[in-house]
């Protein structure tokens, strides 16, 4: 069971990556098979199980896309 | 399972029209936040720019005002005085400030005015286009400086944050940055530190932010993270300049 969870926007995410880059377990990616109606590849979970809810990826995301919580 | 990070209440649920990993959007939700937690909301009065933050009235979810290009002090100075129980924060770009606001910052933090602004340097003049800016770092290519700003031609980059702590009215002065999580919480602290400086009437503050223009500059949104701490914190140190 996760200790976290994150959940998206995706229709207001603008793949600028700031969250896959300070996301310190790594499970952040775009999703290349979708395009959100800003012409995007939108953010999602690679890995859901290891999220551990620290919040960094709502911390540097520009666009407020990302909603945390955490046990 | 609580939320441990969602949009603050003093944001509207207005999308930001800002480009990709521009990092305006992260200092917004600071100033939200900083606002939320210090229960000033209702309270707070904000002055939007000329400039990229120009819509900001758009997205901040109390009550804000526009000035003209460069008058937000000024404005703020006037709201302040009749309603000296408000908090009164500007929301400035480096073009706005830093050039045609040049005079009304300087004369604003000299009358020691009990106002916070929050100036945003990113070192181009977004809005209109990546031109030259007083903050703009010798060799940096903008669409003004083709070959790269040189200091026989234009002079030096501007440092607000040192310039302004000379002034016996100005209580606090503090220059952070957004390129990474620990630089973004350092900031948030300083702009808390502004409001409550303000609330304790004791003077002028002013937290300068180091952003990114990753249109203007040409990087992607991460390389633009880079070149902000291997160019623009090395020119522009991070600090407290001035708490009083």
């Amino acid at each position: 069971m996760a200790k976290g969870r994150v959940t998206f926007r995706t229709e207001r995410c603008k793949a600028c990556e700031l969250c896959v880059r300070f996301c310190p377990q790594q499970i952040l990616s775009l999703n290349k098979t979708m395009i959100n109606p800003l012409g995007y590849h939108p953010i999602a979970v690679v890995r859901e199980e290891a999220c551990n809810g620290c919040g960094i990826c709502a911390l540097m995301c520009p666009d407020l896309v990302i909603t945390v919580e955490r046990e | 399972m609580k939320v441990v990070a969602q949009r603050p209440e003093s944001l509207t649920d207005a999308p930001f029209h800002y480009c990709p990993g521009c990092t305006h959007g992260i200092i917004h939700r600071l100033v939200a936040e900083c606002l939320d937690e210090l229960n000033l909301r209702e309270q707070a009065i904000g002055i939007c720019p000329v400039g990229c933050a120009v819509l900001a009235y758009d997205y901040f979810n109390c009550d804000m005002l526009e000035a003209a290009h460069g008058r937000a002090p000024a404005i703020a100075t006037g709201i302040k005085r009749l309603l000296p129980d408000r908090l009164v924060f500007t929301y400035q770009g480096d073009g706005d400030l830093a050039s045609i606001g040049m005079g009304e910052i300087v004369h604003a933090s000299g009358r020691g005015e009990n106002i916070t602004v929050i100036f945003v340097n990113n070192a181009i003049y977004g809005m209109t286009g990546g031109q030259m800016a007083p903050t703009t770092l010798l060799g940096q290519v903008t669409t003004t400086s083709p070959y790269g700003r040189t200091a026989e031609q234009a002079g030096y980059p501007l440092k607000m944050a040192e310039l302004l702590a000379q002034n016996q009215g100005a209580a606090y002065i503090c220059r952070t940055a957004v390129n990474n999580p620990a630089n973004v919480m350092r900031t948030k602290k300083a702009i808390k530190k502004a409001f409550q400086t303000q609330m304790q009437a004791k003077g002028f503050s002013m937290v300068e932010i180091l952003s990114t223009c990753p249109t203007n500059w040409g990087l992607s949104p991460l390389e633009a993270l880079e070149w902000l701490e291997k160019n623009m914190i090395p020119y522009y140190p991070l600090g407290e300049f001035k708490v009083s």
